[in-house]
């Protein structure tokens, strides 16, 4: 049983579930001013706090608000805003399980790259506020031994992120979020997103064909060589060269060390 | 407790804190005059603009991601600018103790930017970890009094410096309520010896929405700790009984009855650094502008009238 809140004090517990539950009666102790009703007054913070909320989502996720069109987006950030309430004041954190959400909520289920477009607009927040770390400059890879260039490892910068979707995510983001009209996509074709920060300006790339691979294999912390090997098993088409030249011109890295086996 | 007070900006004690300083160019202290509250899209326009406002405020919030355009806005802005902080989160007004996170993000944020103004609000938003975005109300009692002063204490003595304590905007009363909201924050000032911030837009707000005179609320106001003056518009709804209900929306050009509030406040009090907060629906540079010119306006008149008073108190 919750404690029982002190009459002199503010049951702070009692209003956050009013304020989250449209079903809950608001606190008795709460009232207008000379006895008048106080259901609409109540409702104010209902809505500041809810449909506040909401605004940020809708602020935050503009291609998933384009995809679905801004009624289905404010019905399901609602479910979420109510589900899932910022743990943090910090709210350019909010929304890191949106996607997630996006994924397992019904009537979302027919738009299947629909979580994966959230995933690269939380992302692009997320480098939007990362901290301002120097990208890794080409003449740091010429500092290394070339024996040792296959036991490189690389530090990622707190800005970079990476979204693979087996659908055509990129093509659809930047439509929906770049372009005035949306054209014929190739819904089906998997594409590989990687979000960047090299200077002030987010940089949103799709990535060729094993580089999402080899990507991933960087950032979790493998090597050079082994990221190579992830490369060319993912594609055929794989270029290593190409594929190191990215890992220097995204400013995907900011440090470079070798590790010994 | 003793604190430094902010118009003095930070200690000069030290023959080395001119070093320290990292925006010797222009310093911290605010003038008595109007500023605006400072919007990313604005920037340019502003760098453009001659000394458009006397300071500018930004909500701590905004600015205390790791790094990126923000920050780069707002150090640019603080090279031209004394800068007030305003901070919406820390929420003061609630049960529980202040998170030592929040405390801390806003201490380094003070400490980069050196504001000549600190500020936050007599509202909570963070309950057991869930936090509601939002200016939420609290009944006025012995309890939360103590609760207030507390939280109050804390983050002054964390910061190293004196806060302003603004007054909320209500659309609720709490029938467990024992004080007036003047009575409640002239107690909260006397006991930690913070400031205070007058927002004349909140005076007018729940004044209209729970049927007292803005007037006697300012005549029983402790005028005399007013840091600074915040103005913005409401929006207008109904209640439940169909009567007017005003929303502090921050998203219209403040309403004339507030600037006449706002013009009796600084004869009586003189002039006090004003800010002109739009936070919704926010229009070009120069309309925010023209809302600081007409503060202005009104602040060199009450200059003149609070001077001519003082001289003529002087011969009586």
């Amino acid at each position: 049983m919750p404690p029982v809140p002190d009459v002199n004090d503010l049951d702070a517990t009692g209003f956050r579930s009013a304020v989250f539950d449209p079903e809950r009666n608001k606190p008795e102790e709460i009232t207008g001013p000379r006895g008048k009703k106080a259901v609409k007054r109540f409702n104010v913070y209902r809505n500041n706090v809810v449909l506040g909320l909401v605004n940020v989502l809708i602020d935050y996720f503009p291609a998933v608000g384009r995809i679905t069109g801004e009624k289905f987006f404010r019905a399901m950030a609602r479910e979420y805003v109510r589900a899932h309430p910022p743990s943090s004041p910090l709210l350019h954190l909010y929304g890191q399980d949106f996607p997630v959400f996006i994924e397992n909520f019904e009537p979302a289920r027919s738009i299947p790259y629909l979580a994966d477009v959230a995933r690269i607009e939380r992302a692009w927040l997320t480098a939007y506020h990362a901290a301002d770390l120097e990208p890794l400059v080409p003449a740091a890879m010429g500092e290394i031994a070339p024996d040792l260039l296959a036991e490189a490892v690389f530090t990622p910068h707190p800005a970079t992120g990476l979204v693979r979707s087996p659908c055509a995510v990129f093509d659809i983001y930047d439509a929906n979020r770049n372009a005035e009209t949306v054209g014929p996509i190739e819904i089906g074709r998997p594409q590989a997103v990687l979000i960047t920060r090299p200077g002030l300006d987010v940089a949103v790339t799709a990535l060729p064909d094993g580089d999402d691979a080899f990507f991933a294999n960087l950032i979790e912390g493998g090597t050079l060589g082994e990221a190579a090997e992830a490369g060319m098993q993912a594609a055929d088409s794989f270029d290593i060269n190409n594929a190191i030249g990215g890992l220097l011109s995204t400013g995907a890295f900011t440090a470079v060390a070798t590790r010994r086996n | 407790m003793p604190l430094t007070p902010l118009a003095q900006g930070r200690s000069t004690a030290s023959p080395r804190a001119a070093d320290t300083t990292r925006f010797a160019a222009t310093p911290s202290r605010i003038p008595a005059s109007a500023g605006a509250g400072f919007k990313h899209d604005h920037l340019e326009a502003i760098l453009a603009d001659r000394e458009p406002v006397g300071f500018f405020e930004v909500h701590a919030e905004n600015y205390m991601g790791d790094g990126g355009f923000p920050h780069r806005a707002l150090e640019r802005l603080r090279q031209d600018y004394p800068l007030s902080i305003h901070g919406v989160c820390m929420s003061i007004g609630g049960p529980q103790p202040l998170s030592e996170d929040h405390l801390s993000r806003f201490k380094a944020l003070v400490d980069r930017y050196e504001p000549g103004l600190v500020s936050e609000h007599l509202a909570w938003s963070t309950h057991d970890e869930v936090f509601m975005n939002d200016l939420l109300p609290l009944p006025y009692t012995q309890q939360t009094l103590a609760h207030v002063c507390e939280h109050i204490d804390r983050m002054q003595e964390f910061i190293g410096r004196q806060m302003l304590l603004e007054n909320p905007s209500t659309y609720v009363v709490f029938e467990n309520s024992t004080m007036s909201e003047t009575d409640f924050i002239r107690e909260i000032v006397r006991r930690t010896g913070c400031g205070l911030l007058l927002d004349v837009n909140n005076v007018y707000v729940s004044a209209t929405n729970h049927g007292f005179s803005p007037m006697s609320y300012l005549m029983d106001y402790p005028m005399e700790h007013v840091g600074e003056i915040h103005l913005a518009g409401h929006a207008v709804q109904e209640d439940d009984e169909g009567e007017t209900l005003l929303i502090d929306s921050h998203d219209t050009p403040v309403a004339d009855a507030v600037w006449d509030l706002y013009s009796i406040v600084v004869r009586q009090a003189g002039p006090i650094p004003t800010l002109i907060e739009w936070d919704a629906d926010i229009p070009d540079w120069p309309v925010l502008r023209a809302e600081a010119a007409a503060a202005d306006r009104i602040l060199d008149e009450a200059a003149l009238s609070f001077m001519m008073g003082k001289s003529h108190a002087a011969r009586a």
